[in-house]
């Protein structure tokens, strides 16, 4: 029951990692393209009856117009256009290399289909919580990347040879562990100017992230390395003339990788809440690129948050889905050692 | 005695190390708190330049550091560029006001993880424990941003309760009862986003802890001497349960920390939070300094009360440290 439970969250967490991929092919629109006309517009509505009464087997949109009193937006019940699979759109490159037109779904021009709305900009937020998610679930999954070479290297290196380098290290582990390391991270993003280019704003938060990130899987690995070096054919080994490269590479760091494994799966929830958090305050990922924190930061206007709350539902079920997958996924990789009670 | 002498020297000079990491990334950010008055046109280039010698930012960085450590034992922590006061009386009120939420917080958190976490682990198949244990999963998962948003929300749909801030502006005018109210009036949106936000953590780490050791041999052995399960619980249990908890306590500093800043900013309650990352913003470096300052400072002596704590409660510390 518990390992079928992790492996569906581990299928829903590729699906999701597959769809940030291919971003440019599941969103119909570009994250930065703006429809000025069409600010903060609701979800466009999608039909299957039209106003005769007919029975549409493809379900279509109408196109908006301003209301009456210039608030809200109204559909011009005129013209139909028919959702399409597959559909031509902007031309993009999958992957970055591949030139493509063709997304996953789309309308004809001038109709618009905006699934989850628009934000001030006109900026079509399915659009966007799609090619965010490129951003945060990549923003994690590196940031732990390097978290866990920098703990495997140190903790390895700390087990395994023991002594005053062991001491040392773990001195430094322990004064990494003390700091309060949001505020750290808001200190260290601040090295680069707020109106740097969106990718390399990435790259800082994400090797940031790594930098802090790495005490706690350096203690983890370092435990097995001290215990994995006194192991009978280890010694043997060495003994046998094998040189502490080799002992590394054949003995000591195969059998960490377990540990360092459900650490990874724990540290990319981590990682990504990180992104979010910094992108939600400003000083991480910035526009025009999204990321689902910067979605967020959009609710701290207060106009927005009364007006368009249903915008924090998107980014923040996406969230919330990642989280709770990571959860599983690391919980089936350790049930016996991850909650006491569970084991009887 | 001796142990805790040690201590301070070691936060003292953790303090002094990461004051040294803080200011050469300051130092490393390009620009300074002029920058963004050199771009502007209504400022001339004069101002500028007597701005630039009065804040003694044209001094070399290691003078500026070492005049920081200086003004340590003088107890101001440097100045704000912005306003020229000294640091410590802006970061020592902000600071207040953190550890105001943060310790009503963690009271009211621990008040309600700990009798739940243990009669979810006495009951563990009861329908409230396995009820509890669902959300404790669930809440885990909601990230503190969403939490402290849809609770603003809340306060902005309902009017119930202000949106910010920590007094309202008739407070000074207010009686002594009247002040308490409207203090709590406003703290308890951030404190309930805080709270929510520790409680899942603790939860399973008590009920945890718990289960453990009512399974453990000796407490079978006091419940075959008929001893009440009251009396089991709180004289047995509690006491060989405390050790991995109190630790915990002084380790889920940190993250409340980090929580309690994000809640800060949207709630824009006065603490740490927004005074750093305002300062972060207008690259007023002391104060950023400061605010890196209270928040280690925080954290160490959390850590330093839970050890204290453990030094207290659990015997077996005692006998090693002797």
């Amino acid at each position: 029951m518990k390992g079928s439970l992790s492996r569906l969250a581990g299928l829903v967490l590729l699906a999701l990692h597959l769809g940030a991929l291919f971003a440019e092919f599941i969103a119909p629109y570009g994250y930065a393209d703006q429809n000025r006309d069409f600010a903060y517009a609701p979800p466009t509505r999608p039909h299957l009856i039209d106003d005769e009464g007919r029975f549409h087997l493809v379900p279509f949109v109408y196109a908006l117009e301003p209301d009456a009193d210039g608030r809200g937006y109204v559909e011009r019940r005129s013209e139909r256009f028919p959702i399409r699979l597959f559909a031509r759109g902007d031309s993009y490159r999958l992957l970055g290399v591949f030139p493509a037109s063709r997304h996953l779904f789309g309308v004809d021009q001038p109709g618009r289909f905006f699934l989850l709305g628009t934000d001030g900009l006109g900026r079509d937020l399915f659009s966007r919580l799609v090619h965010g998610g490129r951003v945060s679930l990549f923003a994690g999954i590196l940031g732990a990347g390097i978290a866990l070479l920098l703990g495997t290297l140190v903790g390895g290196l700390s087990g395994f040879y023991g002594g005053g380098l062991d001491r040392l290290l773990m001195r430094v582990t322990e004064v990494f562990m003390a700091l309060p390391w949001l505020y750290l991270l808001i200190a260290a993003r601040a090295v680069q100017p707020l109106d740097t280019p969106p990718a390399r704003a990435l790259l800082t938060v994400v090797l940031i992230l790594g930098c802090f990130g790495w005490p706690r899987s350096a203690r983890l690995v370092r435990g097995v390395a001290l215990s994995a070096r006194e192991r009978e054919y280890v010694r043997a080994a060495r003994g046998f003339g094998a040189s502490n490269l080799y002992l590394l590479r054949r003995h000591i760091l195969p059998r960490t990788a377990a540990v360092a494994w459900t650490q990874g799966a724990l540290l990319v929830p981590q990682f990504i809440l990180a992104e979010v958090g910094l992108s939600f305050l400003g000083i991480g990922v910035n526009q025009p690129l999204p990321s689902w924190g910067n979605m967020l930061g959009e609710l701290q206007h207060f106009h927005v948050l009364a007006s368009g709350w249903w915008w924090m539902v998107a980014p923040g079920v996406a969230l919330i889905a990642v989280i709770l997958a990571y959860d599983l996924v690391a919980r089936g990789a350790t049930v016996p050692a991850y909650d006491p009670a569970t084991r009887s | 005695m001796r142990f805790l002498l040690r201590r301070l020297l070691h936060g003292a000079a953790l303090l002094l190390g990461v004051s040294l990491l803080t200011f050469l990334l300051i130092e490393l950010a390009p620009g300074d708190y002029l920058s963004r008055l050199r771009l502007d046109p209504e400022v001339s280039a004069e101002t500028v330049e007597l701005m630039n010698e009065r804040l003694a930012l044209d001094r070399s960085p290691a003078a500026r550091y070492l005049y920081w450590v200086g003004s340590l034992a003088r107890l101001e922590l440097g100045y704000s560029y912005r306003t020229g006061e000294p640091v410590l009386g802006v970061v020592a009120t902000a600071a207040r006001n953190t550890l105001l939420l943060g310790g009503l917080a963690t009271l009211l958190a621990w008040a309600v993880a700990l009798p739940l976490g243990i009669w979810a682990a006495h009951r563990r198949r009861h329908w409230g424990a396995v009820l509890s244990r669902g959300a404790s999963s669930v809440l885990l998962a909601v990230p503190d941003v969403l939490l402290a948003l849809a609770l603003l929300l809340f306060a902005l749909r309902t009017g119930w309760f202000p949106t910010g801030g920590m007094v309202s502006l008739e407070f000074e005018r207010a009686s002594a009862l009247g002040k308490l109210a409207d203090f709590a009036h406003h703290a308890f949106l951030p404190t309930l986003a805080l709270v929510l936000v520790s409680v899942p953590t603790l939860f399973r780490h008590v009920q945890a802890s718990f289960a453990e050791v009512l399974r453990s041999p000796f407490l079978r052995a006091v419940r075959g001497a008929g001893i009440p399960v009251r009396r089991r619980i709180l004289r047995y249990a509690l006491p060989a349960a405390a050790n991995p908890l109190i630790s915990l306590l002084g380790l889920s500093i940190a993250s409340l920390l980090s929580a309690s800043l994000l809640i800060e900013v949207i709630m824009t309650w006065p603490g740490i939070g927004p005074l750093m990352l305002n300062a972060v913003l207008e690259q007023d470096a002391y104060v950023v300094l400061g605010g890196i300052m209270a928040s280690t400072a925080l954290l160490l002596v959390g850590n330093l009360v839970a050890d204290l704590l453990l030094y207290l409660v659990d015997p077996r510390i005692r006998q090693e440290s002797r």
